[in-house]
């Protein structure tokens, strides 16, 4: 069970949280232009490292704010948090 | 049975206080501080069970949570008996009865012991292989194997204990208070860290605690009475708390950790009454130390499972600490020293030693040469290759072993025995630092694994690390502990410690036989009952990874997860496979360390707490007049409202009837309901539905539908705009929370420009519906001011009212084709707005209906409920309802997934009516539509969404879904069933009022 450092809250408890997949996935501002291809590489393609991940996080038990988390996904530990927006650390 | 095994002056057993029990019915006593186990013991029970596959006669080996046998009933109460418990971990309570289990009809005569005679026909696997073959015949072979090896037996009712959960904050949390964690809690306390120490046992000390061996001291005292003085000065710390009978269950990551504390399991049955059984601590640790200590190997020969063979340390355990003689003539069996410690402790009680049989060439340590002194014999390069004795051991067979190890040499002697004690070294605990996500290294000189690399603040101290000399165990303790909580305690500088030091060590995983292998039982996992030949079969069939060996034979896949025979499950197919132990890796262990009860995990969720229950301010209301009540989500909500002898479906007719003849009312406080405020709301609300919003006037309601991403229909309901920059969204009552966190979702990562702010007001509202013919003249009563008529409130609008100065919004809308309001009150008032409505309703016959009538009037209109008629697979499209898609809007949530390739497919399934050619006939809903049944395979073209029988229209209508449905419409179909074939016609969807004439009627 995680412990995570909210931007908003600092640290609470994971059971507070849900996850929401994988980060920086930018709504396309223009969808109509897009062709099928590319409108599906936005809406159903997603990454699943072992390794680090940059992933959406929500406080839904808390203070009910997204926020962006880097985390390793084979020993679980977060690198990074920070807030939505923000850059994301450089790898 | 009169023998006298119990030794006086034992300070750990109170004798003034006799104990009563019973075992498998019988009567016997034992005194305050035995374990089940050892108050057995001192009955001279050894016998307590049968094994798991050859029904084989098993005692006890152990004195802790590692054994393997003493797997007991304890409890005959049908709710509270328990199956599955270790003898060696139950403190003796008055009034407590155990009974064996695994044997029928007893543990001395045992009808499934044939199955030992025949074991050569029982090998690896034996289960798997037999009785898979032929498939349908398992259901018969599974009831005589259950009825012969079950384990125990399940409480039939409801436990009637309490169990609790609690969480806990430490700076540093120590498992284990054997020696390590004692010196490790005390540094922590000294340098003012909040300090958390438990441990399994009833009290503090490990195995040093009984350790009086000249060869074993601290500064001139016994190891044990320099332990007795730290521990005493451990009650000086307030900012140290130590928790007894407390074990470690689970490691998590983030140093989350879960332990169970007993806090009435060792209490007389009279006093356990009304207290908490058991506490699951929650516990998050900045530190944690590890000092779990290390576990005896047996060892692995012919027999070796007998009653009376125990590990050598558990013998110590027994007389040092319980005062209990394992037996009267007993002879050790060992590859290491520890077996020597044992022979001291039972000398200096005056219990006889045999010999002991050391499998090592000679070795001279001090501990060695002390038990030669006092006239022990010693048999140096020696196994014991068998045992006699069938319910308990009464023979041992001794032989030489060659050079090499692999054979059994030279002459066989024949020692007659009462017990044996057998030590095969240690294997340090570290079943915590994996299930921790910490790996393992492996220390070729000892074959031990040992703590390696974590990510995880935290460190493993003693004995679990690999130290198994007192001198070493002190000092790294010591720098370890300083070292990672960076302080620097120097109490245990310069201490003086003398400490018999192993010199020679010698392994053999599997020991040899006079015999060839197939003819002899050298048992490994003895819960499961799995032999070293199941393995080597195993092997000599193809398996390779330890994970299928493993399962293929089942050793360690008991309730100890294997902790006596994991590692020589290892060691056996590292030397058959020829590779590396080390090379080989380890199974995994998981939590918990030992099995939890199901009470500690669930806590106070149980019954009405296991969830939680939401119910609507109107509810006690519904309660009295005998609703029936369906869960919707958490919400319960009145499901209808039998009257007299009414069953469901007359009670939903005559509300049905009635709402449409005259009044009917329903309380709509469950319908999700979202506060929308901001200057930029009305773009919002574009974005996220599929029709426009911008153009809808101050005080009118308007239907969204909202899909996702993909273009499907996600939530549907009625949005009030009342005022510019001020919105009241409702959404289905099981919607809400994801409607919510779906548009923040959007607000906060793709649109954080907009100025919009939503708030949950679900519970903010009670909202009462009344619809039918009659529902203008009832509202007119409750709110005589408002003006009703149709010019200046028409439907779609709402209005700001008062209902005894309290104020209320009242929306003309309709779910059901009525005309009808909706009076949105603030919660309090809820209760008394609705008696208001009843009151003022009685002239005409108003009815309260529920949800069931409330699904029925609207498949009569044909709207659909979001979750029932769609399923996450139909566009506003497949429903019909293209009416509702923006075509001058940009851009909205599932706007560009509607012409995907796949969303534009005409022959896509798509919501029709049904309706049945026998107007009697109700369709099922989730029947299959087919179009004929003669050609194979038969094509699924759809089912059934919705179906009732209207009372209204006095026939079966149904809703479905049907592939290119639009097209089929006027189309024979067939709904086949078990028994019939029901024949069916695709209609339109709306079957009531299509003209919309009754809501404004
Ligand atoms: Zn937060």
């Amino acid at each position: 069970m995680f412990l995570i450092n909210c931007p908003y809250c600092g640290e609470r408890d994971q059971s507070e949280f849900s996850a929401g997949g994988e980060a920086h996935i930018e709504r396309p501002k223009q969808p109509t232009e897009l062709s099928d291809d590319q409108w599906a590489e936005f809406l159903f393609m997603r990454k699943n490292i072992k390794g680090i991940q940059y992933e959406r996080w929500n406080h839904t038990h808390g203070c009910r704010k997204w926020f962006n988390m880097v985390r390793d996904t084979s020993n679980d530990k977060i690198h990074a948090v920070y807030k939505m927006g923000e850059k994301p650390p450089v790898k | 049975m009169s023998k006298n095994l119990r030794i006086t002056n034992n300070n750990f057993i109170d004798q003034t206080s006799r104990i009563s029990f019973k075992f498998d019915g019988k009567t016997l006593y034992g005194f305050k501080g035995d374990t089940l186990a050892s108050a057995l013991l001192a009955n001279n029970i050894h016998l307590v069970g049968r094994s798991f596959k050859y029904h084989r006669p098993r005692g006890i080996m152990t004195c802790g949570s590692e054994e393997p046998n003493a797997i007991l009933q304890i409890g005959n109460d049908s709710s509270m008996t328990e199956p599955n418990t270790r003898a060696t971990e139950i403190e003796l309570y008055e009034g407590l009865e155990a009974s064996s289990q695994n044997c029928w009809p007893s543990v001395n005569f045992d009808i499934g012991a044939i199955n030992n005679f025949f074991s050569p026909l029982i090998p690896a696997a034996f289960y798997y292989k037999t009785f898979m073959w032929p498939a349908n015949f398992w259901k018969l072979y599974e009831y005589f194997i259950r009825k012969s090896a079950g384990l125990g037996r399940s409480p039939t009712e409801p436990d009637k204990d309490i169990y609790d959960h609690r969480y806990l904050h430490c700076d540093v949390l120590i498992v284990g208070g054997g020696i390590s964690g004692i010196m490790a809690a005390k540094t922590a306390a000294k340098n003012n860290l909040n300090t958390v120490l438990i441990d399994d046992k009833n009290i503090l000390g490990g195995t040093t605690l009984f350790q009086q061996n000249e060869c074993f001291k601290i500064n001139n005292s016994y190891s044990n009475e320099w332990l007795k003085k730290e521990i005493e000065t451990l009650n000086s710390f307030n900012n140290l708390t130590i928790k007894t009978r407390t074990t470690l269950a689970a490691y998590h990551s983030y140093n989350y950790l879960l332990a169970r504390e007993n806090l009435t399991d060792h209490l007389d049955l009279k006093d356990k009454k009304d207290k908490i059984r058991q506490r699951l601590w929650k516990i998050r640790a900045k530190k944690v130390i590890i000092a779990t200590g290390a576990m005896e190997r047996p060892l692995i020969f012919d027999n070796n499972d007998r009653p009376g063979i125990f590990l050598s340390s558990s013998i110590k355990k027994y007389i040092d600490f319980y005062g209990v003689k394992c037996g009267q003539k007993i002879s050790l069996f060992t590859n290491n020293d520890s077996a020597y410690e044992t022979a001291i402790s039972l000398n200096n009680r005056g219990v006889s030693v045999n010999s002991v049989v050391d499998i090592r060439d000679k070795t001279n340590s001090l501990i060695v040469k002390q038990v030669e002194k006092l006239g022990i014999k010693i048999h140096w390069k020696s196994s014991v290759i068998n045992t006699n004795g069938y319910k308990k051991i009464n023979c041992i067979e001794i032989m030489k072993l060659s050079d090499d190890g692999t054979a059994a040499v030279g002459k066989k002697i024949n020692e007659e025995c009462d017990c044996l004690g057998i030590s095969g070294g240690w294997t340090p605990r570290v079943h915590l630092f994996t299930q921790s996500g910490g790996k393992l290294k492996f220390r070729d000189e000892d074959n031990v694994f040992l703590p390696d690399k974590s990510e995880l603040s935290q460190i493993s101290i003693g004995s679990c690390n690999g130290d198994f000399e007192l001198d070493e165990v002190v000092k790294n303790s010591v720098n370890l502990t300083n070292k990672f909580l960076n302080v620097n305690n120097n109490d245990y500088e310069n201490l003086e410690i003398i400490a018999s030091k192993e010199i020679d060590k010698k392994n053999i995983w599997l020991l040899p036989s006079d015999k060839p292998l197939g003819k002899t039982k050298p048992f490994l996992d003895f819960q499961n009952d799995s032999t070293a030949n199941d393995i080597k079969l195993a092997l000599r069939e193809g398996f390779k990874s330890i994970e299928h060996v493993k399962r293929y034979t089942t050793t360690g896949m008991a309730t100890d997860q294997g902790k006596l025979s994991n590692m020589h499950a290892l060691g056996i197919i590292a030397e058959t496979a020829g590779v590396k132990m080390g090379e080989l890796g380890t199974t995994t262990f998981r939590p918990p360390y030992t099995p939890l009860t199901f009470g500690a995990i669930v806590g106070r969720n149980v019954g009405e707490f296991f969830d939680i229950t939401r119910k609507t301010p109107i509810h006690d209301w519904h309660v009295k007049n005998k609703a029936e009540f369906e869960n919707v989500g958490q919400w319960k909500r009145a499901w209808y409202y039998p009257r007299s002898n009414e069953n469901m479906h007359e009670a939903v007719q005559r509300e049905s009837k009635a709402a449409r003849d005259s009044a009917g009312i329903l309380d709509a406080s469950t319908l999700g309901k979202i506060d929308i405020q901001g200057t930029d709301a009305s773009e919002f609300l574009n974005r996220v539905y599929t029709n426009a919003w911008s153009k809808l006037e101050i005080g009118k309601c308007r239907y969204g539908l909202m899909l996702n991403e993909d273009g499907m229909v996600y939530d549907d309901g009625v949005t009030t705009r009342l005022s510019e920059n001020h919105y009241l969204m409702t959404t289905t009552t099981g919607g809400a929370a994801n409607v919510l966190s779906k548009m923040e979702d959007y607000l906060q990562t793709e649109w954080p420009e907009l100025d919009v702010y939503l708030t949950s007001v679900t519970d903010h509202y009670a909202t009462v519906s009344i619809c039918g013919p009659n529902s203008k003249k009832i509202l007119s009563k409750v709110i005589p001011n408002l003006d009703l008529s149709d010019k200046k409130f028409p439907h779609m609008s709402f209005k700001n009212a008062l209902i005894d100065n309290i104020k209320c919004r009242v929306m003309r809308i309709s779910f059901t084709g009525e005309h009808s309001y909706e009076i949105n009150i603030q919660s309090s008032y809820g209760k008394s707005t609705w008696e208001k409505c009843i009151d003022a309703g009685k002239e005409f016959n108003i009815t309260p209906y529920g949800t069931e009538t409330m699904h029925l009037l609207r498949a009569e209109k044909g709207f659909i409920i979001a979750g029932q008629d769609t399923d996450g697979t139909m566009t506003p499209v497949d429903l019909q309802m293209d009416w509702i898609i923006s075509k001058k809007k940009y851009d909205f949530i599932g706007k560009r997934s509607l012409y995907r390739s796949d969303t534009i497919r005409e022959d896509r399934k798509q919501l029709v009516g049904l309706l049945t050619d026998d107007p009697k006939e109700i369709l099922e809903e989730g029947a299959q539509i087919v179009s004929e049944t003669n050609k194979q395979p038969i094509e699924m073209l759809g089912h059934v969404t919705s179906s009732y029988f209207s009372p209204n229209l006095n026939k079966s209508i149904a809703l479905a879904v049907l592939k290119n449905g639009k097209k089929l419409k006027g189309q024979k179909m067939i709904v086949p069933m078990k028994d019939k074939k029901i024949n069916v016609t695709v209609t339109d969807t709306i079957f009531l009022d299509k003209e919309n004439k009754r809501l404004n009627a």
